[in-house]
């Protein structure tokens, strides 16, 4: 999960990463308050879960607390990149002498934890890297050690940072590093991190990003979800357990493990580029078991997906048997039309694996009218797509 | 022959008492692995009767290795009691640890890879989030269905796990040495290229099957081994052609972020190193026949 700049400034703040003060506003009036607390100025920022906000106009340095409020109102409601702003940040103003850039990750290809270090920061960190590769440290960080007080240094070195801040970068390092254990978080990333004129080091600007799987033991992680900018499809399979992501095609999936899903969706792809071009409407993936229940959730959520014109069920039996996944196909229908909601939309369904010709008789006996079965994944997706394109 | 996995291993499972834990240590027993125990310290002493086998638990990995000379170890506990109990299996020093468990946080799963190289990495690590590793007809460590193929020429590694059944399936005429699903999380403990370099090395396995999917770069690398290392054809299925980025697709390391972790460029590194890819999974399966009829 990436948080927004504001939530990332929380974070770093609450382990003691020295930050601007900052405020966070949905409206521009709010925007006046603010800025007289700062003393008059202020940058107004544009919360945006993309790069690039400031050659779009979503960063203004405000004059005043009336400029504060002009400038919030010109902010709020811009679309960066696709994204549409419902919250500026104002912070206090910085007199930046130099920028810089620092970052803890994930470094999938090496299993370890990466820290990277810049004295060329402000800009983006992937042009550094194409461009002046020397100038970006790599330094790999155990996960059991940490980043201790010798690493830090280590890294201060390796970046090559001046020696009159080399001690405060150490320990704005070892803090970030906190943040990064402490939250779970997969990316921490300063940028810039600024000298001011009075020789301070201060994280300006910041990125998170954080693992939902530790959740369990993240509780307050919950709370820093965009819940509002989430797709309701997507928050109402949320919650009901389901693994979905809404996609903007025209078949609706259904399927049991992600690999079989991320495939699925690539087939129907294949097999709409001769049907009009249609698309999967969005992954499902209803996991192992395959239960009437989680089958109907299943199936309500993608009937409830105005975008969706056919639906492909694809199930491969391999511990649960076909038999009881067709049971449930026949079953979610029931306890759909039981709840009054009237299944419409044609499903091919393609059931392979164990039992799979007695969950095809199961399916063939309950004589939907709107279920077809097709015995192969790539037949059923070109039957899925092409009743797709016919609707 | 077969990779990592034999009809002499012998297996115990972390979480055995437990209900997903009992359920598969049943399936496991009845595709003839051979199950010599389960661990949890507070069933001690105790036996578990699993479909008329008694299965003894014991307090500890150590003590179970001790016992009953298990070399391998199924982990099926909660992802937050995950990292505990492979670092027990690292430090007990057991040949192989597969965790099946889904949802450990990546911080744990870093510490507990960094700890077993930290120990001289005597323990291989299969996932976590895997389905596990099956050498049909002799032993099945995990939840891949046993019954849906049977024992031949295929060496197959996969991220995923109802892919990994698909393509066993479809080739279940020609059967398979060993499969193993290594799992869809960003870090991981036994990859591709090891699966690859044992396929390579057992004489059992004519040709091999890769599945991969998107996020990370482990198929890229797998690319390059293949161009530098293996000798046997390989036939591989990339999925996630469609996945848009920055959206996680069920597995937690299935990300495209930004222009990396690609399906096409993993499509194209497989490609450029000699790997027929299929365009899907049953193209695949044909694309494997093809090659095993001319050899």
């Amino acid at each position: 999960m990436d948080l927004f700049e504001y939530q990332a400034r929380d974070l770093f703040a609450k382990h003691g990463v020295p930050v601007l003060d900052g405020d966070v506003i949905e409206t521009p009036e709010a925007a006046r308050a603010i800025a007289e607390r700062f003393g008059g100025r202020a940058v107004v920022k544009a919360q945006v879960k993309v790069g690039g906000r400031g050659k779009a106009g979503g960063v203004k340095l405000a004059a005043d607390p009336a400029d504060a409020v002009a400038k919030a109102e010109a902010i709020l409601g811009m679309d960066i990149k696709g994204h549409t702003v419902h919250k500026v940040m104002l912070a206090q103003t910085a007199d930046i002498k130099d920028e810089y850039y620092v970052s803890f990750l994930l470094d999938r290809t090496n299993r370890t934890f990466l820290a990277m270090a810049s004295v060329e920061g402000g800009v983006e960190i992937e042009v550094v890297a194409e461009e002046n590769p020397d100038a970006l440290a790599k330094i790999p960080v155990d996960a059991n050690e940490g980043c201790t007080p010798e690493k830090a240094a280590e890294i201060v070195a390796a970046a090559k940072f001046p020696a009159e801040i080399a001690d405060q970068v150490a320990d704005v390092l070892q803090k970030l590093w906190k943040v990064f254990i402490a939250e779970d978080a997969l990316l921490v990333e300063v940028n810039p991190l600024i000298k001011s004129g009075d020789g301070k080091i201060i994280a300006l600007d910041g990125k998170v990003s954080l693992d939902e799987n530790a959740e369990f033991r993240q509780p307050h992680h919950e709370e820093l979800e965009d819940k509002a900018a989430a797709n309701p499809l997507e928050a109402a399979a949320k919650a009901k357990g389901l693994n979905y992501v809404k996609l903007d095609g025209e078949v609706g999936i259904i399927g049991n493990g992600a690999g079989l899903v991320m495939s699925t969706l690539d087939v129907v792809a294949y097999a709409g580029e001769a049907h009009g071009n249609v698309k999967p409407a969005n992954f499902l993936d209803i996991g192992g078991g395959a239960s009437a229940e989680v089958m109907a959730n299943g199936l309500e959520i993608i009937l409830g997906d105005p975008d969706v014109k056919s639906v492909f069920v694809n199930v491969f039996g391999g511990i649960t048997a076909c038999d009881a996944v067709a049971n449930g196909i026949v079953q979610a229908l029931a306890l759909l039309e039981e709840k009054g909601e009237a299944v419409t939309k044609p499903l091919v369904v393609r059931l392979d694996g164990n039992n799979a010709e007695l969950g095809r008789k199961i399916l063939t006996d309950a004589n939907h009218p709107l279920v077809e079965q097709v015995d192969t994944m790539d037949g059923a997706a070109e039957r899925a797509a092409e009743l797709a394109n016919a609707k | 022959m077969a990779i990592f996995l034999t009809k002499d291993s012998k297996v115990i499972v972390q979480g055995m008492t437990g209900s997903e834990g009992m359920k598969h240590t049943r399936r496991m027993l009845a595709s003839g692995t051979q199950i010599v125990g389960g661990v949890n310290p507070r069933k001690a002493g105790t036996t578990v009767d699993v479909d008329g086998t008694d299965v003894a638990v014991f307090g500890s990995v150590a003590e179970a290795m001790k016992e009953t000379g298990a070399d391998v170890t199924v982990i099926f506990v909660p992802p937050k009691f995950t990292k505990d109990a492979v670092v027990e299996a690292i430090d007990a020093e057991i040949g192989l640890a597969v965790v099946i468990t889904e949802g450990v946080p990546v911080h744990d799963s870093a510490a507990f890879w960094a700890y077993a190289g930290s120990k001289g990495s005597k323990t291989r690590i299969i996932g976590p989030n895997c389905p596990g590793l099956i050498s049909p007809g002799q032993s099945n460590a995990g939840i891949i269905p046993a019954d849906i193929t049977t024992t031949g020429p295929i060496g197959l590694v996969s991220k995923s796990g109802t892919l990994t059944y698909q393509l066993m399936y479809e080739l279940r005429d020609l059967g398979f040495s060993s499969a193993v699903g290594i799992g869809g999380d960003p870090v991981i403990g036994t990859t591709h290229i090891d699966a690859l370099a044992a396929f390579e090395a057992d004489p059992e396995t004519k040709i091999i099957v890769m599945i991969g999917e998107i996020g990370g770069d482990a198929e890229e690398r797998a690319a390059a081994y293949i161009a530098e290392h293996v000798t046997k054809p390989v036939v591989g299925y990339v999925a996630g052609f469609t996945a848009p980025e920055g959206k996680t697709m069920g597995h937690a390391g299935a990300i495209v972020s930004g222009s990396s972790g690609t399906a096409q460029a993993k499509k194209e590194a497989l490609e450029a190193a000699g790997v027929k890819v299929g365009k899907t999974p049953s193209e695949t399966a044909r694309l494997a026949r093809v090659l095993f009829e001319a050899l």
